[in-house]
């Protein structure tokens, strides 16, 4: 007979959720040089209460990561996630959460600068342009009795304490029987949560439900909560979104960081867009980088109705270039539950990079065994009305959201030369302006107020160059 | 040389489906290449030419863009590999000298199983009821043309009943229906894949009976397997009930509408149904 529990503290679930289904093979990417210099990044510090999924998957293989940047009182942190079997001990692992950061960091969306050569040294000049061409683009006191429980139709099937956390895995007849249980134990569950239970309970699942054991937290030291990790088998490639929805108050942000072999990860039952890349961008938006992203994103969103999920990143794991942060080693990749690195492959994981350039492979160097694939959602209940059902392309053509600033030379330019480059000059800063202006939705004149340039464009007479030569 | 019966629903279909690949290439971002279009559309048609001696060139024309629809790639060739797959399957596999899959169909199976660095996007229409009111209205006159709304409207009507009954099932909230139904792939793979009139069976109840068994075999693919692709991968895979359905229920076989001029005496002229 368990201990009967003392009166429960309410727990507000941070209901996030789980889980998952397949696919194929593809020519190694093509490696190609760019030539800028990363200078910031768009991570997830950008959004309030973004939710972090790592996936990694291969065959029906699963091995699932979640991070929360959860701010409030640790004693009322509880998460429930469903999941498709009764998990072991050993499926269980606390991350550090470094290794998501640095993942985070590795796929950020990011923003590179070039600087305008000297227009009156015109061998040089061409020389960059022509290689800028070549490179485009203790769970105990959580278990309430059990014979209230068998009323409820719920069974405690498994209780582990892992790192931080205090785990069970629950198996429900219904959803209002869960419901309850979870209530009396101290769950704060939203009103419409029966509702988002009840289609997991249909299809067999179990509910991994975890919260914070607050004498092993403060044996950690830390001030944060580690990411949770579980690995198991199932057919599914999804993510059960809808649990999170019941409590929600508006669209919420969550990154999925998927982790697979052979392609590029989309959804089939919403629609995958890459967002904007390679675009050019008023150099004063350099100090406002952040400010920009978060306004492109969100005119994104709303062009696509509010109901695409976004792709921001898709490359080999090996390499990057220009890169926001180094390749992940092997070890942080098995961190991350990449099981099929095998200690030769591990080996080759930074293969022939350059000396000093470490983020360049040497052509042939072959790179790592693994692609990832970032995804931006933002979903409400309205939206996305569905979980996220994800396949697995075989396009292995890399991708990353990249925005460019291109410095002007600001020497005196004095040469013919000099002229022209500083009449096309105008005319690319304008089309920065515009480019942004559509970009984020931000005004044209507030835009070229804040790059100097007055608040109206001036046309260049449309005669000054009628009689050149 | 595509020569076409005014009457001939074909026309609607091409123009249709032209349009289509235009929007998405456009305004759906479809990351197809242009160079990808036209490499499909030039080998369905010189395949055509040359195994059907110049004649339903606008049937081969119909396959590159339904090809073109729903097959990406990385590469440059998995297209015209998929065309030519399509249209030489046309001409040899086939049973009582009618043509076992739908060409188009065959491309993209065996581009999805087989091919490297090839994928399709069942989510690439995304979910807006205007986009698949559209569809459905232009193909339903494309279908109405070509003799074969019961194939349609059989598959959508059972596809729609399994969804439906899954979602009562689950408790589920309702609109997820109308997210399922309301997406392109679904109301395209119903208008221009399942009612093609030259691989369906020749009898209306045996098209009702095909229709309903395809929609079951892909809902059991993408529901009970959780695989996705679910009703292309079930047309191929209910091909063999074709023939065994035209022999249990006889009717006459369909014909496209060929111009008078082109008919008298050519080897392919229309042929009725065996008896």
């Amino acid at each position: 007979m368990p201990p009967s529990s003392p009166r429960p503290e309410r727990r507000r679930p941070a209901l996030l959720a789980a889980l998952l289904v397949a696919a194929s093979l593809a020519a190694p990417p093509e490696a190609r040089a760019f030539c800028g210099f990363y200078v910031a990044k768009a991570d997830a510090s950008l959004y309030n209460e973004t939710s972090r999924v790592v996936m990694v998957r291969e065959g029906n293989r699963t091995v699932i990561g979640m991070a929360s940047d959860y701010k409030g009182p640790l004693k009322e942190f509880a998460m429930v996630v469903p999941v498709p079997a009764v998990l072991q001990r050993e499926q269980i692992n606390v991350a550090e959460r470094a290794v998501f950061d640095h993942l985070d960091a590795f796929t950020a969306p990011r923003l590179v600068e070039y600087f305008d050569d000297d227009p009156c040294n015109d061998i040089r000049r061409r020389g960059m342009l022509d290689e800028r061409m070549s490179s485009a683009p203790g769970a105990a006191p959580m278990a309430g009795s059990a014979r209230k429980s068998a009323e409820l139709g719920v069974v405690i099937e498994a209780q582990y304490t892992v790192g931080e956390y205090d785990i069970l895995i629950l198996s429900a007849r219904e959803s209002t029987g869960l419901e309850t249980w979870l209530r009396q134990n101290g769950y704060r569950i939203p009103p419409k949560a029966r509702r988002a239970l009840a289609p997991y309970i249909r299809t067999g699942h179990k509910f991994f439900v975890a919260k914070v054991n607050l004498g092993e937290q403060a044996k950690t030291g830390l001030q944060h909560l580690r990411p949770l990790q579980f690995a198991f088998e199932s057919p599914k490639f999804m993510l059960p979104i809808r649990l999170g929805m019941a409590n929600a108050k508006g669209p919420q942000d969550m990154l999925v960081y998927a982790i697979t072999r052979k392609g590029r990860v989309e959804t089939t039952n919403y629609r995958t867009v890459k967002l904007p890349t390679g675009k050019t961008i008023p150099v004063h938006l350099k100090k406002d980088f952040k400010a920009f992203y978060k306004a492109m994103f969100e005119t994104a969103w709303k062009r696509e109705d509010q109901r695409a999920v976004f792709t921001e990143h898709f490359w080999d794991m090996g390499w990057c270039d220009p890169c926001a942060a180094d390749p992940l080693s092997a070890d942080q990749l098995r961190q991350l539950g990449v099981w099929w690195l095998d200690d030769e492959s591990a080996e080759n994981t930074r293969p022939g990079l350059i000396p000093g350039r470490r983020r360049v492979p040497v052509p042939g160097g072959g790179p790592v065994d693994a692609v990832v694939t970032r995804l931006h959602v933002r979903y409400s209940a309205e939206t996305f009305p569905e979980d996220l059902i994800f396949q697995e392309t075989r396009d292995r053509e890399n991708f990353q959201v990249r925005f460019v600033l291109q410095h002007p030379f600001t020497g005196p330019a004095a040469c013919p030369e000099g002229k022209t480059y500083k009449d096309s000059l105008r005319r690319r800063q304008e089309e920065e302006i515009r480019t942004a202006a559509n970009l984020t939705g931000w005004s044209t004149a507030k835009l070229r107020r804040d790059a100097g340039l007055g608040t109206t464009a001036t046309p260049e007479p449309w005669w000054r160059n009628l009689w050149k030569r | 040389m595509v020569m076409l019966h005014h009457e001939d629903p074909r026309i609607l279909q091409l123009t249709f489906l032209g349009s289509l690949l235009l929007f998405g290439v456009l305004v759906r971002d479809f990351s197809l290449q242009p160079v990808q279009v036209l490499l499909c559309l030039a080998t369905a048609l010189a395949w055509q030419g040359l195994l059907g001696k110049g004649r339903n060139m606008a049937s081969a024309a119909i396959t590159g863009l339904g090809l073109s629809l729903l097959v990406r790639a990385d590469n440059l060739w998995v297209h015209p590999l998929c065309a030519t797959l399509g249209i030489v399957a046309k001409f040899t596999l086939r049973w009582q000298d009618k043509a076992l899959f739908n060409p188009a169909n065959l491309g993209v199976v065996v581009a999805m199983a087989l091919l490297p660095g090839a994928w399709t996007s069942p989510g690439q229409w995304g979910h807006a009821w205007i986009l698949a009111g559209w569809i459905l209205m232009l193909g339903t006159g494309v279908t109405l043309r070509a003799g074969r709304m019961d194939s349609a409207l059989g598959f959508l009507a059972c596809w729609s009943a399994l969804c439906a009954g899954r979602i009562g099932w689950l408790g589920q909230n309702w609109g997820v229906l109308g997210h399922q139904f309301t997406t392109g792939s679904l109301i395209l793979f119903a208008f221009f894949m399942i009612s093609d009139p030259r691989t369906t069976p020749d009898h209306r109840w045996a098209r009702f009976m095909h229709a309903a068994i395809v929609a079951l075999v892909a809902f059991f693919w993408q529901y009970g397997l959780y695989r996705p692709h679910g009703p292309v991968v079930a047309l191929v895979l209910c091909t063999p009930l074709v023939p065994v359905l035209d022999r249990l229920l006889r009717a006459t076989r369909h014909q496209w509408p060929v111009p008078p001029s082109s008919l008298r005496g050519h080897p392919d002229a229309p042929v009725v149904a065996p008896a």
